[in-house]
């Protein structure tokens, strides 16, 4: 939140990304702490009725108690409270049997009461954990703190919309959208550590199916605190805030480049500032955001108009039945019921979405093993290619995996056709028998076909022929590339090399 | 309790509002006086005591996950100042 | 007597005897505003084309049965201008709302609608709500209609001059520290304030959200009980509004309060009170004796820091409800300013009173870091001991009988240059909304000058059926509520 123009410039050099140019005198790690705010999936805000769907025209989603006007009241959305509790179960987290709404104020054009209601003193749930897995080894990130808020609205100051340098913009749709603030202890040692922890975290809630988890579009945020200290010392530097950092390879980059920022000010004498920074994803930099002597005072207050939100045993019980099976117990089941190795498991499962696309692929083409490695291999690289696509909205369904499994068993095609007709699927989304009709992609097994290529290719290459039947076993290769390359690749593999040395060893 | 000019400055800007310094000064001067008899509940031992915030005895009132619908579009910005193409508008804000 | 002199159960028994109209009540309403408005001042708006209309359309359908003819049906109340009447003009008396119309209805306004109330208009009170006096209104100044040098009191003075000088049959105010109760005191009507959360506060526009109630200021008690009946009970779109059954309150109004124990606070009894007040209170209570309560003294040992907790808590809540009034979504923006925090500063400077400026200054204070603890925490703390004080008496008594202002009516100015004065003249209505308990303000003689003074009678958390029964034997054997103001 930006009150006042900040046209200092950045204090410290800018540095290179990555920044390896410094010969560090000593060894440093990072503690990192993460903030993570997570809109949750209900169908209305959380004070009043308005609807939370994305990309309605400005204000549309908006009333009297989203827009602040005089009098008028919030209460509370129930979904919004059994989705925290869902969550803080998710995440180990004591609940609290007493907790309170708060008021934070302060005046920012998109925050119509000029003040946030959120939790404070007391919020929904404490004393949590997190458990991540780095270089093959588990760790517990502590959960400090759950809490329920609502969102604010946006404020839209691009000149191309405002047509002009003079104006803001406001839209209240987002304004009163439900959010949970789930804040880390400073357990992280690392910028990685930070990565793997955001990606768990969003694994559970996806799991839990309480938020879309979309960084982009905003329903998941993340700021962090961070700050570096010889390795070994058990002293905190001080620390920095950054902000903005908008997808996970940016919470990665972020904290990286402030890890070294900081490592080399403290290399070179000089002392860590205090400040809240933004991540500037053109750049590469992080950039401070506004100065100590602007620090907000926010009067927090326990808010008047709700009252306590008290929860009993009994309720949490009956929410902790409810919840979905989670990544852990995913692992172990994915384990047990396919054979497929551990960290297979454990890569199929840390996405809801994609043991879902695993299980469904499987139930098509039951053979655990292979869809594993597609899914594993060509389908999450594919993703990645595509700045962590989502595999719900991936062109490639378990339908078309699984066709494409079976063309392979089947012999219809190789191997080595399947990986065209892959890429085929990724980019046009047609079934794979369309795709290998459509190109003829389909496996040559007839053998007296296959035999005249090979007679074909042996005759019009006998110094191979002879080097080969001198010993040279390496010419075996070159000949099936031949054979391989006249029939556009779709030649039976197994066919060929059953010929071929038939052929060649008379 | 005494609140200095500074002090009135500062909790202006908090609260944003514009003082001049005749109000200023006033200010200073009433919000002494007030918060001098304000010291009066420091008589008062109050450890031990929970704080009141809600007066009745009232917990967990909610209301179900239903979408109601939103204002009318003419009504949304009826009242504002200042609009424009759906919007509220306001001088620029700076990041 | 004119139509407008009358009571809605006299109205109501009249209509139903089919002697009288709407149309003609509200006409004779109409014709005393024009009467003696300019003198008083009562009012911010007046409905006058859209009540006449209003009050035909009813007779019409009264006349075809379309509708049923419920106590309120086809009588003109006022309401307070800081509570939300869709279409209608509401301001809280403040330029910075000088031009906002609600799209909504608070809850009281859309249940009165309910029983086919013609709506007069919206009555000037303090600045939302915060004085004692009526004088802090960007409107002007109201005028009590028992001697118009005098403040009407305050915040709602402009309901209850209204319902006395019969500008409207009945009126609904609000009450944070006394500003239903002190206004009737000072102008002889009966005002009640509920329980905290009896009566819903959605669309009441928040001064001080943990002490606000809106409730009825009429001219006898039975009335009173007409308007609570309308008007109280639990609402979904108020959290704090409690859900439980609403009494027919006409029901508690018998006379017979044999064997009822009366408290009296002795620290409602302090120097410098006026000595006709007190002579006043005492009256009542004989009478009250001699109808067969007994009473005794009891001590509410906290009372001497409920005007300093209260001074806390509700300017701190009043600077973050206050907040919103920031000249972008609705409302009075500074025409001329250099940047948004610019326009932010002047918006709020220009659209505020001095007096609601100090308040939004005290609270932010005591809300800022470093105070929170010394001030607003210590005073919630006060507020749990104020409340227990009041827990412990009605243990042992049914009523708490006290004065509601120390002195009557004062003078238009006397005390708007000392604020901390201003404040300590609320000492007995404040600790009742401290500790969210109902009472009542209710006639009960007059100063030589012929100042009203009022009788407060204080119930525990509901007790309202109790507290109007005493008001009501207290008014069926006394004569003071029927005393007009010479206009």
């Amino acid at each position: 939140m930006l009150l006042h123009a900040h046209t200092a410039t950045h204090p410290y050099p800018t540095l290179p990304y990555p920044h390896t140019s410094i010969l560090l005198k000593m060894e440093y790690e990072a503690v990192i702490g993460l903030e993570v705010h997570t809109q949750l999936k209900t169908r209305s805000k959380i004070f009043c009725s308005c609807s939370t769907e994305f990309g309605a025209k400005p204000n549309h989603n908006t009333c009297p108690i989203c827009q602040g006007m005089p009098g008028v009241l919030p209460i509370l959305n129930k979904q919004v409270v059994e989705f925290g509790i869902r969550t803080a179960l998710a995440m180990n987290c004591t609940i609290a049997d007493y907790s309170l709404f708060a008021r934070k104020n302060y005046f920012y054009p998109d925050l119509p009461k000029a003040y946030q209601i959120s939790q404070y003193e007391l919020p929904l749930a404490q004393h949590g954990w997190i458990e991540i897995q780095v270089d093959g080894i588990s760790k517990k990130i502590g959960v400090t703190r759950i809490h329920m808020e609502e969102d604010a609205g946006k404020s839209i100051h691009d000149e191309n919309i405002t047509g002009s340098k003079n104006y803001s913009f406001i839209d209240f749709n987002r304004c009163g959208m439900p959010l949970l603030e789930i804040v880390s202890e400073p357990d992280m040692r690392s910028p990685e550590e930070a990565r793997e922890y955001l990606l768990k975290l969003k694994g559970i809630l996806e799991y839990l199916e309480v938020s879309d988890c979309n960084m982009e579009e905003g329903s998941l945020r993340c700021d962090a605190n961070i700050s570096v200290r010889p390795k070994g010392s058990t002293k905190l530097g001080t620390k920095t805030e950054v902000k903005n950092m908008n997808s996970f390879k940016n919470v990665q980059r972020a904290l990286e480049y402030e890890m070294a920022r900081q490592i080399q000010i403290l290399e070179e004498g000089g002392r860590i500032v205090q400040e809240t920074c933004l991540w500037d994803v053109d750049q590469g930099v992080t950039r401070p955001m506004r100065s100590k002597e602007e620090a907000h005072d926010y009067r927090y207050f326990p808010e008047p108009d709700l009252v306590p939100l008290v929860i009993d045993k009994e309720w949490i019980e009956q929410i902790r039945k409810s919840l979905p099976e989670l990544a852990d117990a995913r692992t172990a089941r994915f384990i047990s019921q396919y054979g497929i190795p551990e960290y297979d498991a454990r890569v199929l499962t840390a996405s809801k979405f994609i043991a879902d696309y695993y299980e469904n692929t499987v139930k098509l083409y039951p053979n655990p093993k292979v869809v594993s490695n597609w899914v594993m291999g060509d389908i999450l690289r594919k993703l990645k290619e595509h700045e962590e696509a989502d595999i719900r909205t991936c062109p490639i369904t378990p339908q078309h995996l699984a066709g494409m499994l079976k063309l392979i068993e089947e012999g219809t095609i190789s191997g080595k056709i399947a990986k065209v007709v892959f890429e085929d699927m990724y980019a046009t989304g047609k079934m794979p028998e369309e795709i290998v009709k459509e190109k003829g992609l389909i496996q040559i097994s007839d053998e007296k076909e296959v035999a005249a290529v090979v007679d074909r290719i042996i005759a019009a290459n006998p110094e191979t022929v002879a080097q080969y039947k001198a010993g040279k076993q390496k010419a075996f290769g070159f000949f099936v590339g031949e054979v391989m390359k006249a029939t556009q690749g779709k030649a039976n593999p197994q066919l060929v090399n059953k010929l071929l040395k038939e052929k060649l060893s008379t | 309790m005494k609140i200095s000019i500074e002090q009135v400055e500062h909790v202006a800007k908090l609260a944003r509002l514009h003082l001049s310094e005749e109000e200023k000064q006033e200010m200073s001067e009433k919000l002494s006086q007030i918060l001098t008899y304000m010291d009066k509940l420091n008589e008062l031992n109050t450890e031990g005591i929970l704080p009141t915030s809600h007066v009745v005895e009232i917990k967990n009132v909610f209301r179900e996950d239903k979408v109601e619908p939103s204002l009318p579009e003419d009504q949304a910005l009826q009242n504002a100042p200042d609009r424009v193409n759906g919007y509220f508008r306001v001088p620029r804000v700076i990041e | 007597m004119e139509l407008c002199d009358y009571t809605i159960h006299e109205l109501h028994e009249m209509m139903k005897r089919r002697e009288i109209t709407s149309r003609q009540i509200t006409e004779s309403v109409l014709s005393r505003i024009d009467q003696v408005e300019s003198r008083i001042r009562a009012y911010i708006t007046v409905l006058r084309e859209e009540a006449l209309e209003q009050a035909g359309t009813i007779d019409q359908k009264l006349q075809k049965g379309e509708i049923p003819l419920t106590p309120l049906t086809g009588i003109p109340i006022a309401v307070k201008d800081l509570i939300c009447t869709r279409g209608v003009l509401t301001t809280c008396a403040a330029k910075i709302l000088h031009n906002f119309i609600p799209p909504y209805d608070a809850t009281v306004i859309a249940r009165l609608k309910q029983q086919n109330i013609v709506m007069v208009g919206k009555t000037n009170l303090d600045q939302f709500g915060m004085g004692s006096s009526t004088e802090n209104s960007y409107y002007g100044i109201t005028r009590n209609p028992w001697d118009l040098s005098r403040v009407p009191g305050g915040s709602s003075g402009g309901s209850a001059a209204a319902v006395i000088a019969g500008e409207a049959i009945g009126a609904l105010g609000t009450d944070t520290g006394g500003s239903i109760r002190q206004p009737s005191s000072f102008c002889s009507t009966t005002g009640l304030k509920p329980t905290y959360g009896r009566v819903s506060r959605y669309g009441l526009i928040a001064y001080a959200s943990s002490l606000d109630q809106i409730g009825p200021i009429a001219k006898d008690v039975t009335d009173c009980a007409i308007l609570l009946n309308a008007i109280a009970g639990y609402d979904p779109k108020d959290s704090t509004s409690v859900n439980l059954p609403t009494p027919d309150y006409t029901r508690a109004l018998v006379p017979d309060i044999t064997g009822l124990k009366i408290g009296i606070p002795e620290e409602y009894f302090i120097a410098g009170m006026d000595g006709e007040v007190e002579e006043k209170i005492w009256e009542a209570v004989r009478v009250l004796e001699k109808l067969g309560a007994s009473s005794e003294k009891v001590s509410l040992p906290h009372t001497e820091y409920a005007v300093a907790a209260y001074y806390i808590i509700a300017p701190a809540e009043a600077s973050s409800n206050l907040a919103r009034y920031d000249g972008v979504k609705y409302g009075y923006r500074a025409d001329k300013y250099t940047d948004l925090i610019d326009m932010y500063m002047t918006t709020r400077s220009q659209g505020f009173t001095p007096e609601v400026k100090r308040r939004i200054m005290l609270g932010t204070y005591s809300l800022s870091s470093g105070y929170y603890d010394a001030y607003y925490l210590k005073a919630q703390k006060v507020r749990t001991l104020i409340k227990r004080d009041f827990e412990e008496a009605f243990k042992k008594y049914d009523v708490l009988i006290a004065p509601v202002s120390p002195t009557p009516a004062f003078k238009i100015g006397e005390k708007t240059e000392d604020p901390l004065q201003m404040y300590l003249s609320d000492i007995f209505t404040i600790p009742i909304n401290l500790a969210g308990v109902t009472a009542l303000s209710i006639p009960c003689g007059f100063t030589r000058d012929g100042l009203p003074i009022g009788l407060q009678i204080i119930g525990k958390h509901f007790g309202e059926e109790t507290i109007l029964k005493v008001a009501y034997a207290f008014e069926q054997n006394t004569e003071h509520h029927k005393k007009k103001p010479p206009l």
